[in-house]
């Protein structure tokens, strides 16, 4: 038997309706896919704003932002934000003084020195690492950090800043190494080979020429390790405490903008309430110092990209 | 497209090179035909006959325009989005640039080999079955002789008969492109391009092919581009020279490297550039 | 005389070289680091949670007494989360990514998408949460169900899922395309039949890690209220519900030294849980890495 293509595919283009309308509905379908993301940031943004609006027909924004007390239970309740603020610069600070060096040292490590069999291991080790759940790291800041260093600081309460900083930090670690990794790794080998041909070492090709080159993406990566930072929620909820202070004393109990927020949505603060719109107020405060650090860290990756 | 609807209409003087043969039908008549990517020209004024049944070969030094003609044929250069056209080629008669024609029908009728063999990474029977399935076949057993009758019709299925479906890539280089032969021949096209079909291949790959395209001009028009002129003068038919985007002589095969007309062809048949 | 002094270079050569080899220790030691962390953090869990781990922890409700505390409700709450949660992120993030990659022209409104997708990964998880209990929970009346939490989840991994479907997508070479267009197929045909089954092992790989990270996400489901008392299995995706992280976190917050034991063996099962979806992640991307 012999088959005619031919006139098979001519019969089946008059009932080829199906196909012509799907090619004419895809695109429209993958379009209204991709305005999904645009409607979540518009969503996010809208409400924020609206219920930060309302929060504020109640309580005055110059109070807000410069307001040194936060207390927004009781009878006499106080929205001054600048504790939450404090606390957060401070697990910040704390996080990124542990993550910054030791995150660029293992880059440099794994960009200059380690051979590629290290690296092999390494790299999916470090994966892990940033695989864990936040409430594991919290887990972890709680119950082995934190009694860890009471042995070195006896009167460290079982809340403290120090502990969760130093975790959120650890936490930050692999995304700092591999982001600042990728940076370095982009450098063309003839810079190094030219440095390395002049009898350089390879602490001076890495530290003079490697480092240097890739500085905009190594920057940027610390920037954004400062937005993760400013937004990690879990660790600082489990271990920081909840006393908003305006205190920079590591050893105290503290209170940042997301364990705040924690804090409402766990008790029962009444819908309509003042406290339940605070909620809001403090996370466009948080939406804000975020969306700020990535776009920074967005700018210098592209505005100081090197060409090679 | 708006390619097509940047091709203007112009009135064509009679000046078309005839090939000087013994056919008369001719599939492809290209007329006045330029292209440009962007702001750079590729072809200027392209203006010539390709003959059904035959075997057409296309050579020129690279970069000189032959490739993207090719591609204009079928209109896969319509990928490149930046691309201008003018003129007209006409296939059976019809300006394949005119809104009217469906794309996908042209190339239904004319398919096309790449200069790197491009299987799908799917089963070789998925690979040959692919074109009959996207146009509506899905009779197991229509679908299953189609495959059968392509894969003998590219010389390929005493080498896989046993092992349809095992994946694609596992096959040779050769095997590969032949498979995208015998793909190409599953919907039974009039026209098949070749774009440097044999380039990627090993010299016994490459005999295999050109002996298949001897065989394949039986039932189908080829087409072929090739930078090697030993190629074209073995399985041509008509030849034509581009030079920079223009064609400088198209004639018989064997006239043209045994008797070019122009200077520019017998510099470079003769090896002095290129 | 020579401007270069040898002998100076030759002193000073050996205190460069010692240089290079501490720093090099040092900046081992820094890499160390992080993986001596993650022993430590392991070891701690495994050593402390193990012995709670029997098949009662396994098929018991949460408990006010730690010796009787089982973990059912939280991880049939984490599955039927997944369930919500990977057809929609991974239907909206595929979708994207064949939109941005296959339809989209490069004008602004293209470049904005992207720009507003990367930005949206950036945005803290607890800022989702605020938008899944307004939107979802309130004004949607979706009340705190899995749908809302399912939902809020989608929207929060949808960033990642649309960028690595757009490097799979990517990784397709051009001649895939040409191969199909010229046997006269359409551009939707090329897109079923031959983009995404070649990009779908890359789409799984990414996609299978955005899920493991919303498996062990807490904040927003903190956010828009799952419980962390339930003494019953969810219904349908309009019931309330609990999960693993939000259960370990309940746990981890009890004064009671053994609850915290009882937290490590909840840990235990969501990072086996975790493991086990890498390791499919990491067989994937092996088995059909190099194909082109």
């Amino acid at each position: 038997m012999a088959v005619n293509v031919k006139d098979m595919m001519k019969k089946n283009k008059s009932n080829r309706f199906l196909l012509r309308f799907s090619e004419k509905a895809a695109p429209t379908i993958f379009l209204l896919c991709a305005i999904i993301s645009v409607l979540t940031t518009i969503g996010i943004t809208l409400t924020l704003l609206v219920e930060t609006i309302t929060f504020f027909n109640r309580v005055s924004f110059i109070d807000f932002i410069t307001g040194t007390k936060w207390w927004p239970f009781g009878e006499n309740p106080s929205f001054g934000i600048l504790p939450l603020i404090s606390g957060t610069l401070l697990i910040t600070v704390i996080a990124m003084a542990v993550a910054i060096p030791i995150g660029l040292a293992s880059a440099i490590y794994l960009s200059e020195f380690a051979s590629p069999n290290i690296r092999k291991i390494v790299k999916p080790i470090l994966e892990v690492l940033a695989g864990i759940p936040t409430i594991v790291y919290g887990f972890f800041a709680l119950t082995f950090v934190t009694p860890m260093l009471q042995n070195v600081i006896p009167s460290l309460p079982i809340f403290n800043a120090l502990s969760p900083g130093i975790v959120v930090g650890v936490m930050i670690i692999p995304m700092i190494a591999s982001l600042s990794e990728d940076a370095m790794s982009s450098v063309p080998n003839e810079m190094r080979d030219g440095a390395l041909a002049m009898g350089s070492t390879r602490l001076e090709v890495a530290l003079k020429v490697v480092v240097p080159a890739a500085l905009s993406g190594i920057i940027a990566s610390f920037v954004l390790g400062i937005s993760r930072a400013i937004g990690e929620t879990m660790i600082v909820a489990v271990a920081a405490g909840a006393t908003p202070k305006l205190s920079l004393d590591v050893t105290e109990s503290i209170q940042t903008m997301t364990g705040y927020i924690v804090q409402v949505s766990l008790g029962d603060a009444s819908y309509g309430s003042t406290t339940y719109y605070s909620i809001y107020a403090v996370g466009m405060t948080l939406f804000v110092f975020t969306l700020l650090m990535n776009l920074l860290s967005q700018y210098i990756s592209r505005r100081f990209k090197e060409e090679y | 497209m708006n390619s097509a609807a940047e091709t203007k209409h112009v009135p064509v003087p009679n000046t078309t090179i005839k090939p000087k043969s013994r056919d008369s039908k001719s599939i492809y008549s290209i007329q006045n035909f330029s292209l440009w990517y962007g702001s750079d020209q590729a072809l200027y004024d392209v203006q010539f006959d390709i003959p059904a049944n035959n075997v057409t070969a296309i050579i020129g030094p690279s970069g000189c325009g032959k490739s993207t003609f090719i591609k204009a044929l079928n209109r896969m250069v319509e990928l490149v989005p930046s691309v201008k056209m003018l003129g007209s080629i006409n296939y059976n008669g019809k300006d394949i640039f005119s809104p009217k024609y469906k794309v996908e029908e042209l190339r239904t009728n004319v398919g096309m080999v790449f200069q790197n063999p491009n299987p799908f990474p799917k089963s070789i029977y998925e690979n040959v079955a692919y074109g009959p399935k996207i146009h509506g076949i899905k009779k197991k057993k229509v679908l299953d002789e189609i495959v059968e009758k392509s894969l003998k019709g590219a010389a390929l299925w005493d080498e896989v008969k046993d092992r349809l479906q095992e994946n694609a890539f596992g096959l040779s280089g050769g095997q590969q492109q032949r498979l995208c032969i015998a793909r190409c021949l599953a919907i039974e096209p009039d026209v098949i391009l070749m774009d440097e079909p044999t380039s990627a291949l090993d010299p016994i790959s490459t005999a295999k092919i050109e002996e298949l395209v001897q065989k394949l001009k039986e039932d189908y028009s080829i087409v072929i581009v090739t930078h090697n002129m030993q190629q074209a003068a073995r399985i041509s038919d008509k030849t034509a020279f581009f030079l920079n985007g223009e064609v400088i002589e198209y004639s018989n095969t064997d006239e043209l490297f045994s008797n070019p007309e122009d200077k520019r062809t017998e510099d470079y048949i003769t090896g002095r550039f290129g | 005389m020579s401007l270069v002094d040898k002998q100076v270079i030759q002193n000073k050569m050996s205190k460069r070289s010692v240089k290079n080899q501490i720093m090099n220790k040092l900046f081992f030691s820094a890499t160390a680091f992080g993986i001596v962390v993650l022993i430590v953090l392991l070891y701690r869990v495994f050593s402390e949670g193990i012995g709670h781990l029997d098949w009662g922890f396994l098929t018991n409700f949460a408990s006010r007494f730690p010796e009787e505390a089982g973990i059912k409700a939280a991880i049939v709450g984490s599955l039927w989360l997944m369930a919500v949660t990977a057809p929609v992120s991974l239907l909206l993030g595929v979708g994207t990514a064949i939109y941005l990659e296959e339809y989209a022209s490069r004008n602004k409104f293209t470049r904005f998408i992207q720009i507003n997708i990367s930005n949206l990964a950036g945005v803290p998880s607890i800022v989702f949460g605020l938008l899944g209990l307004t939107v979802f929970v309130r004004l949607m009346e979706m009340g705190r169900s899995i749908m809302a939490g399912g939902l809020t989840m989608s929207l929060l991994i949808l960033p990642i899922i649309v960028v690595s479907s757009q490097e799979a997508i990517r990784a397709i070479p051009k001649n895939q395309y040409e191969a199909s267009f010229a046997m006269g197929a359409t551009k939707w045909q090329t897109i079923r039949r031959v983009v995404l089954p070649a990009a779908i092992p890359g789409i799984l790989t990414g996609g299978i890690l955005a899920l493991s990270r919303a498996i062990g996400e807490t904040a927003p489901l903190l956010m828009i209220g799952a419980l962390s008392f339930i003494a019953y299995l969810p219904e349908n995706v309009w019931s309330g519900f609990t999960v693993l992280p939000i259960q370990i976190f309940n746990w981890t917050g009890r004064p009671q030294e053994e609850f915290h034991l009882v937290a490590s063996t909840g840990i235990i099962i969501l990072l086996v849980i975790l493991l086990f979806m890498n390791s499919i992640a990491v067989i994937i991307r092996n088995k059909f890495s190099k194909r082109f």
